[in-house]
């Protein structure tokens, strides 16, 4: 039996412009599972008076989503024997024949300055439509309602949320004449790539805040370790740490009022939590040893950090009101640092040395295990995408240093390649 | 090795327009070219202005002088080294650099003025923010001893760089070994 189900995605989308690198980043599909979803994403029609490109950006931009997603493999468009825009238009066989799971048809149509899109899914194996999805977009928009029909898409067959329309932050260094920094967020693809901050001075350790608005990072501008805080909607930034010494391994609480701080203004390195509001300080580690790279619980209870207290770095958690000792977590390997917890705080990413290596590794908290997700030399700063699949981290490849993704049972691999200049320190931002 | 320092001094006020103020995201208005040496922008009356900023060499001059001296330059002096090595997650100085910082030692209790920069540095193995941390323990290791020498605090600025600013960039073991250091910077 055919059903339909109406999705209605009010997207109201501001345009972004100027400045924009476009396609700073490509990404590259380095491993992956052999059993995929077959999906054909037919060409949209374009009911419009003026000619334009929308269709083909559309229909193009959700091919590459579920293409890199390696979930999928999508069928190329000369391979397709029909070029169905309406359901009644579909010849289910056209479809069976070259194996697919499912189709995906559309058609636009221009109202004036908007654009009414309508999007079925089929099951080509059921032979029945899964769900029809509609959204009203103006012609800036076309790129963001692409990356959310494609969540949208990937939710009806994976039954989990995409990541298509979420946003990363990272940081480069190009050298012209001199060496320049930059801290850039972009969509997840490197897609509207903007430079937030630049320095000729180190900017390191970028932090979303939990409502995305908001980013911390430390910045060495000013011939010293400072903490700023930036809103991204009018750029105003403010510096919130300039102590004696490091400043350092900002970390969001949950409910976005206070940081984590690390500060050596005592001796050596310590974690503190700054509350944002009243500028209030409290020291909560006091080691003689290192302790930094603070991480808050999503609970907002414990916060897991990096110390060398024992022998050499461990994590190690404790809770964030700090009226109890720290307990070590990780007993495996020589050195693991860089901590921080998926969304649903059962799993913990961090970088796990042994013999030499450094890479990216998950402790399930439950089960105690812990699974090695990559195979380089020096993998760096992993990071949990919203939807807790997939795990961005940075690593090198032929010396450059570039951004790569993984997903969280190890089994599909992928770099993103980008244009020049090296790329570290990638941070998933928060669904929106 | 040295940093030698650029001491700019801004000549001319310029008012800064915002070009970008319609812009969802804004970044830090980029208000310096690639040699950082020169402003354009528009004034009140719409004009435009060209800022123009000299360069001061007088501390510059003072600081290469002394590294060319021949205490400093000359390489059987200790002076002559000011880059202080490790070895992978210590922070412990080796045998063979402690004549290098009690060179120094005597140099700064001699010249109570005289300030210097210890710059803690780090190879890129492992997580950014502990290698902040450890190249900062480094650069305290030589403050330490620099102290019980009788240098004064006073004297000696640390900065922690930790992996940000590799003296050589390569990822084998002797390039690693090269940029786990502490350098000794004169002002």
């Amino acid at each position: 039996m055919m059903f339909k189900k109406l999705v209605y995605l009010g997207v109201f989308l501001l345009s972004l412009t100027s400045h924009i690198l476009h396609a700073e980043l490509i990404i590259d599909i380095t491993e992956g599972l052999q059993s995929k979803h077959k999906i054909a994403i037919v060409p949209f029609a374009l009911h419009s008076a003026s000619a334009s490109k929308e269709t083909e950006i559309m229909s193009q931009i959700i091919n590459s989503d579920l293409n890199s997603s390696g979930d999928f493999a999508v069928l190329a468009k000369e391979a397709m024997l029909s070029s169905p825009t309406k359901v009644e238009q579909v010849k289910y066989r056209h479809w069976a024949v070259t194996g697919q799971d499912y189709l995906v048809i559309g058609s636009i149509l221009q109202e004036g300055k908007t654009y009414k899109v309508k999007v079925a899914l089929l099951d080509v194996v059921k032979k029945q439509q899964i769900n029809e999805l509609r959204l009203s977009v103006n012609a800036n928009s076309m790129r963001k309602a692409a990356h959310h029909l494609s969540d949208a898409i990937y939710k009806s067959i994976m039954g989990i949320e995409g990541i298509f329309s979420s946003r990363i932050a990272y940081i480069t260094t190009k050298t012209i004449n001199k060496k320049q920094y930059s801290l850039f967020i972009s969509d997840y693809d490197g897609h509207n790539a903007v430079a937030i901050t630049k320095s000729k001075e180190p900017i390191m350790s970028p932090a979303w805040s939990p409502n995305g608005q908001h980013i911390a990072y430390v910045s060495f501008e000013n011939k010293v370790s400072e903490i700023f805080v930036q809103t991204l909607a009018t750029g105003d930034r403010r510096s919130v740490a300039r102590h004696k010494g490091i400043n350092g391994s900002p970390a969001w609480s949950p409910d976005g009022k206070k940081l984590a701080i690390t500060l050596s203004k005592s001796g050596n390195s310590d974690i503190y939590i700054l509350t944002l509001a009243t500028a209030s300080l409290k020291q909560l580690t006091r080691s003689w040893a290192i302790d930094t790279e603070a991480s808050w619980a999503p609970n907002g209870k414990d916060i897991l950090f990096t110390s060398n207290r024992g022998q050499g770095a461990q994590l190690y958690i404790m809770p964030s009101h700090g009226k109890s000792a720290a307990e070590r977590l990780t007993f495996n390997g020589d050195y693991n640092a860089g901590g921080s917890f998926s969304k649903d705080g059962k799993r913990i990413v961090m970088i796990q040395a042994e013999k030499g290596n450094y890479r990216v590794a998950v402790l399930d908290r439950e089960s105690q295990k812990i699974t090695i997700l990559s195979n380089g030399r020096s993998d760096e700063s992993p990071s949990f995408s919203p939807n807790g699949q997939v795990i961005i981290y940075a690593r090198r490849k032929e010396g450059k240093e570039i951004l790569a993704l993984v997903s969280v049972d190890g089994l599909k691999k992928r770099d993103i390649k980008h244009t020049s200049g090296s790329v570290r320190e990638p941070v998933w931002a928060p669904k929106r | 090795m040295t940093n030698y320092k650029k001491n700019v001094a801004l000549l001319m006020m310029v008012l800064f327009l915002s070009a970008c103020s319609d812009e969802l995201l804004k970044g830090k208005p980029d208000t310096e070219d690639e040699s950082g040496v020169q402003n354009i922008g528009y004034n009140d009356n719409g004009e435009l202005e060209v800022e123009t900023i000299a360069i001061d060499g007088s501390e510059n001059s003072y600081v290469t002088e002394l590294m060319q001296s021949e205490s400093f330059s000359d390489p059987s002096s200790p002076l002559s080294k000011r880059v202080i090595y490790f070895e992978y997650d210590s922070s412990t100085v080796k045998q063979e650099f402690i004549a290098v910082i009690e060179a120094h030692a005597v140099y700064l209790t001699n010249n109570p003025n005289q300030t210097i920069n210890l710059e803690g540095h780090s190879d890129e193995r492992g997580t950014r923010e502990y290698n902040i941390a450890l190249s900062e323990q480094r650069a305290k290791s030589v403050y330490k001893m620099l102290l019980v020498l009788g240098v004064m605090s006073h004297q000696v600025n640390i900065i922690s760089y930790g992996e940000e600013k590799p003296e050589v960039l390569g990822q084998t073991d002797d390039a690693f070994a090269l940029n786990r250091r502490v350098e000794v910077v004169y002002k």
